[in-house]
């Protein structure tokens, strides 16, 4: 085994986009990729844990059971300080991370999502029949792309229609940008309060929703009520700016390249617009801070050992950008099968919601340039301002008109 | 093509389903995978071999 020497010391993660380049990783990270499988970084605390840097790897990795997400273990690669705070399942392993997680898996299955299409259609359609009625230009991401995951996330959970407002106006309040830590943390404050309460309803009065659902585990002594509540507010943060982000994104790319969007457009084949899907979700990565783990044993691996305690860094943006996996990994075509791209991860933590969250991008790209033929951005790229700072990347505002 | 499934390593992603549904589906209460078919013919072999391939748990196992 030989150590592995880094190009010119040890890089700094993570790393900064190219200008006039917003859908490309940092170009220091993508010729990390290039020296090999695996390279040391320097982290924000001048711990220097392992950047896995290919497609291959990082799903070997993530798959491993000796391989933990428990953010408590030394060595782990947080992205700031470890407050001490409650932890969500995201952040534990199993068997405890598989108990919490498959009390929430049941809303999830493809069946369940699949009944849910019609109710996210009418979502749509009933969006884009308001900012045709309004006036132009318009900011799609509060206008459209924010609503859409707001609304399916009220429906999901069971959230009456009488308090879709003050659910959508304090959810938009825990991403806003010019919003103070104090208004964030008040926001998110009302919601939890919001949420515990709502359980309380569905105690009484269980409906066919996700809370209904959590109500009878608090029933049957499975979890408490807070339990259920922090669920809640868990996959409220969980499915909103996510997905909000790739409507945004994803048409900002997509009118960047009219070839791809006017194929997208003209086509009523559920398959290609499922691969359009996949393809957005490979090219993008709105999650670009890189999936965190530790190692819990001596785990060798492309002729290196990565060390028990040894932290581990796999952002997917370059794992989907790896030419290795994907052929010409930095062209956006839609007609291409990506569907083994890592942007919701691999392992047992791979996003819960992926299959809600397909099944609302599929509905928002088959619907709005169809039914906005004509759609176009209001403003020149370089006035865009994108969320290189954000938990999730996307633009914090998207001018259109058409 | 023979195939088998492990349910404790599922984590209900259900992409063996969107991959082959003539082959994969999931309980209602939780989205473990059941299997409905554990010897499917040669048309459904490529289907298979993507849905093990994305399963992010590692569950199915094909025996070519």
């Amino acid at each position: 085994m030989t150590e592995t020497l880094n190009p010119a010391g040890i890089p700094a993660f993570p790393g900064t986009r190219a200008a006039g380049c917003p859908f490309d990783p940092p170009p220091a990270l993508q010729g990390l990729q290039e020296h090999g499988p695996l390279v040391k970084v320097k982290l924000w605390d001048d711990s220097t844990p392992w950047l896995v840097t290919r497609y291959a790897e990082q799903r070997t990795l993530l798959a491993d059971p000796r391989v933990s997400a428990d953010i408590t273990r030394p060595g782990y690669p947080s992205q700031a300080p470890y407050n001490g705070g409650s932890l969500s399942f995201i952040l534990m392993d199993d068997p405890e991370h598989a108990r919490l997680r498959r009390m929430v898996t049941a809303p999830f299955t493809i069946k369940r999502v699949e009944a849910m299409r019609p109710v996210v259609q009418k979502i749509v359609d009933d969006l884009i029949d308001d900012l045709l009625a309004g006036p132009k230009p318009v900011d799609l991401v509060e206008a459209f792309a924010l609503p859409v995951p707001s609304l399916v996330i009220c429906e999901l959970l069971g959230v009456p229609y009488t308090d879709h407002d003050f659910f959508q106006d304090n959810s938009k309040t825990i991403i806003k940008r010019s919003a103070t830590p104090e208004q964030r943390a008040a926001a998110g404050g009302r919601l939890a309060a919001y949420l515990d309460e709502l359980v309380g309803r569905k105690l009484d009065d269980p409906q066919d929703d996700l809370l209904s659902q959590l109500a009878v585990r608090v029933k049957a002594g499975e979890m408490s009520r807070q339990e259920a509540a922090q669920m809640g507010v868990l996959l409220l943060i969980a499915g909103h700016e996510t997905t909000a982000n790739m409507i945004a994104l994803g048409t900002l790319a997509l009118l960047r390249h009219p070839g791809q969007l006017a194929l997208l457009r003209e086509s009523d084949d559920p398959k290609l617009v499922a691969g359009a899907v996949e393809e957005l979700l490979r090219y993008l990565n709105i999650t670009h801070s890189g999936r965190r783990r530790v190692a819990l044993a001596d785990i060798e691996i492309a002729g290196q050992v990565i060390r028990a305690g040894d932290g581990l860094i796999m952002p997917n943006d370059i794992a989907n950008r790896d030419a290795t996996a994907f052929a010409d990994p930095d062209e956006l075509n839609i007609r291409r099968d990506a569907r083994r791209h890592v942007a919701f991860g691999f392992g047992v933590h791979q996003c819960l919601g992926q299959p809600l969250a397909r099944m609302e991008l599929q509905v928002v790209y088959s619907t709005l340039y169809r039914r906005i033929p004509t759609l176009r951005l209001a403003t020149d790229l370089d006035q865009i301002s994108f969320k290189h700072d954000g938990q999730v990347y996307g633009v914090y505002e998207l001018p259109l008109t058409w | 093509m023979k195939i088998t499934i492990d349910q404790d390593k599922c984590v209900s992603s259900g992409q063996c389903v969107t991959a082959a549904m003539d082959v994969f589906d999931q309980r209602d209460e939780d989205g473990i995978v059941l299997l409905l078919n554990p010897a499917p013919p040669a048309e459904l072999a490529d289907d298979v071999r993507q849905a093990a391939a994305v399963c992010p748990a590692l569950a199915i196992h094909v025996t070519e």
